[in-house]
């Protein structure tokens, strides 16, 4: 079942046929899953005070309706160490078009997956779990499963990656949560079995899976 | 809806027997239900008149017996109302060979059809197919007898959205001493589907292993395709067409692109377990291999060759197929190494593949076969014979067959397919162990019973 805010988010989305960072991280973060700690302002001094408080580095991206892709827009701004340097990006990031406040966030580093769902025509909901980041389409390195999906299909998810041992500690690192991963799959899993034909699909890339957290880093939800 | 009259009917009306023309497809029908199956049949058409010295009946009504089923060779625009007095004629179901609906923008005739028989609780596969071959009960494939070539009856189920194609897959099985069960062609599945054959023959005795030919599926039907396999219990193959991706058309998202059509199929399909055919040619082997394995294995394969190159493209080939071919203990091999023949113990290389050389004799095999079967170190044995080898007999095929009788590991086997090896391919396969005439062949046997399992 979806919260009432789930589709209040929805229905405001509408209007510009997918959901904006902040409002698709609220609506994952309701739906369970791991979204670093953000906060959405267009005041520079609100910006500073949740950076202030949560600690240094930060991230900070445009919100714009009419901005898809922030990074080909040069809307987004990584390792931000201080006041001073977060005041810059602020500015800049408000000169973009359709510009409707920046989203702060908390770093948050791990390997890049992508966790990803379409409504298939013929097979309803499905799950793309795989290798993520900006070369996503590049490696191609990606694994489908049909909604819902079990516990166990997350380790057969895994096995069916040709980079698996590159999250099972490879070369002295240490490997990725499974308990994590796992608990997040299966929230995302609840939720676009919930959302049904409600969206037609989802990115979540990078979500970025580490030895203690799987975080939502960028999520881009699209409305039919 | 009950089928049982569409694939045992005792009695069968042919509707649009033509008097004028002798290839009309509902003659060829009468034609060969009348004289090869045990089915009382009976010709229909509103003309009346005789053919070939029987009466042909004005309406399915006038027939003195209650019909099982109604093959329906007429026009598309008289179709729905034949199907009505099929109904009204207490008929047990129908097969609707004619052709002109949604396949020539009448969807809206179909629909009509399948709501008249939906209300009516009536079973009826089609239009626009081949319809039904239910070996020694029924025939409705307008195709004469003396242009087929019919497999042996056998435990395997058929079901193709395209005629062709099932006809070819027919004449591929026949070619290989595969046996069928039934086989049916769905044509535009106005009413009964994938799906709704898959839960009629999850529960015919008769079928144990059921392979489709799929085209597409409508709106989620998909989605009920593989739920309805993970209920059924038994393997199932599935051969798609039109896994190419679909050229330029835009997509919004990573996921949508990296999720076509084709690839969302392909890993569904794995998630529950059935096993995706690429080729006809997977599509034999594959059904060969399952219809006499149906447990799942790991794939760890022990491979027993006469010849060290043979050996070798069967290891490329497993590791193409994601099978592995584990080094064999020291302790297994001393086992193996004590069982052989003088001329080949000295110089086999027993490491896996198992090569016994060009001087094994058939007791060679069969003791590498024993020793195989009683390890835990592979869980299927891959034997490559090689009938022109001068110690190996006819009788090989036979005695290994003894030895998977006796212990019960799985057997795939590579024979070259001449006549001339004829006897040691029947020695396997009358005992229910597979024989590909390639490597590859053998090789996807292995892999079949590796991928009838959820992944």
């Amino acid at each position: 079942m979806l919260s009432q805010e789930i589709l209040d988010i929805l229905s405001r989305s509408k209007e510009w046929g997918w959901v904006l960072e902040p409002d698709a991280k609220r609506l994952l973060s309701l739906a369970g899953m791991d979204v670093p700690e953000f906060m959405w302002s267009d005041r520079l001094d609100e910006a500073v005070e949740f950076a202030e408080r949560i600690g240094y580095p930060v991230v900070a991206k445009v919100v714009s309706p009419q901005v898809v892709h922030k990074t080909e827009e040069g809307g987004v701004v990584v390792g931000i160490e201080n006041k001073i340097s977060l005041a810059e990006a602020f500015h800049r990031l408000s000169g973009i078009k359709g510009f409707r406040g920046v989203l702060v966030e908390e770093s948050v580093s791990g390997v890049e997956m992508i966790v990803g769902s379409k409504i298939d025509y013929q097979f309803g909901p499905v799950i793309l779990f795989g290798i993520g980041g900006t070369g996503v389409e590049i490696y191609k390195d990606t694994t489908i499963r049909m909604a819902p999906i079990e516990p166990k299909d997350v380790m057969s998810m895994l096995k069916s990656l040709k980079a698996h041992r590159l999250l099972e500690g490879y070369r002295g690192a240490e490997p990725i949560s499974l308990e994590q991963l796992t608990r997040n799959l299966a929230a995302f899993s609840s939720l676009i079995m919930d959302l049904g034909d409600a969206i037609t699909s989802i990115d979540l890339n990078p979500v970025f899976c580490s030895p203690s957290r799987c975080v939502v880093g960028d999520a881009r939800i699209m409305l039919p | 809806m009950n089928y049982q009259k569409l694939f045992e009917p005792k009695t069968l009306a042919v509707i649009g027997v033509s008097m004028s023309n002798d290839s009309h497809p509902a003659n060829v029908v009468f034609n060969k239900n009348r004289l090869r199956y045990p089915v009382k049949t009976f010709a229909v058409n509103p003309k009346g008149g005789s053919f070939h010295r029987s009466e042909i009946f004005v309406r399915v009504s006038d027939i003195p017996e209650k019909i099982d089923l109604a093959v329906i060779a007429v026009r598309a625009d008289l179709v729905p109302g034949v199907l009505t007095e099929c109904i009204e004629a207490g008929a047990g179901g129908a097969v609707v060979i004619s052709g002109g609906f949604a396949e020539s923008g009448r969807k809206d005739l179909q629909d009509r059809m399948a709501a008249i028989a939906t209300e009516a609780d009536f079973p009826f596969v089609g239009p626009n197919c081949l319809g039904i071959y239910s070996p020694d009960h029924v025939d409705t494939f307008f195709l004469p007898s003396e242009r087929m070539v019919y497999p042996r009856v056998g435990n395997i189920a058929l079901v193709s959205q395209s005629g062709g194609v099932l006809v070819d897959q027919m004449i591929n099985l026949a070619d290989e001493g595969v046996g069928v069960s039934v086989a049916v062609s769905v044509g535009n599945k106005a009413l009964i589907d994938e799906v709704a054959l898959l839960g009629y023959l999850s529960a015919d005795p008769k079928t144990e292993v059921i392979a489709f030919y799929l085209e597409g599926f409508q709106k989620n039907g998909g989605r009920d395709f593989v739920s309805a396999a993970r209920q059924c219990g038994k393997p199932i193959i599935a051969l798609k067409s039109g896994r190419s991706p679909e050229g330029g058309r835009a997509v919004s998202s990573h996921t949508a692109s990296l999720a076509g059509d084709y690839e969302v199929f392909s890993e569904v399909l794995s998630q529950y377990g059935v096993v995706e055919a690429r080729s006809q040619f997977e599509l034999v082997s594959f059904c060969e291999s399952l219809s006499c394995y149906e447990k799942p294995i790991q794939g760890k394969i022990g491979i027993i060759t006469g010849s060290g190159g043979h050996g070798a493209l069967a290891v490329d080939l497993c590791a193409a197929h994601d099978l592995s071919v584990p080094r064999i203990s020291e302790k297994v091999q001393g086992e193996i190494r004590e069982g052989l023949s003088g001329g080949a113990r000295p110089i086999a290389a027993l490491g896996n593949p198992i090569d016994l050389t060009g001087s094994a004799v058939d007791d060679d095999f069969v003791a590498a076969a024993e020793c195989l079967s009683r390890t835990d170190e592979v869980d299927c044995i891959l034997l490559l014979v090689l009938p022109y080898s001068p110690g190996t007999t006819s009788d090989l095929g036979a005695r290994l067959s003894r030895v998977y009788l006796r212990e019960g590991k799985p057997m795939v086997a590579y024979v070259p397919h001449v006549d001339k090896y004829r006897m040691l391919i029947e020695g396997f396969e009358l005992n229910r162990i597979p024989v590909s005439p390639a490597i590859e062949g053998a090789v996807l046997m292995a892999d079949a019973m590796r991928r009838c399992q959820p992944c």
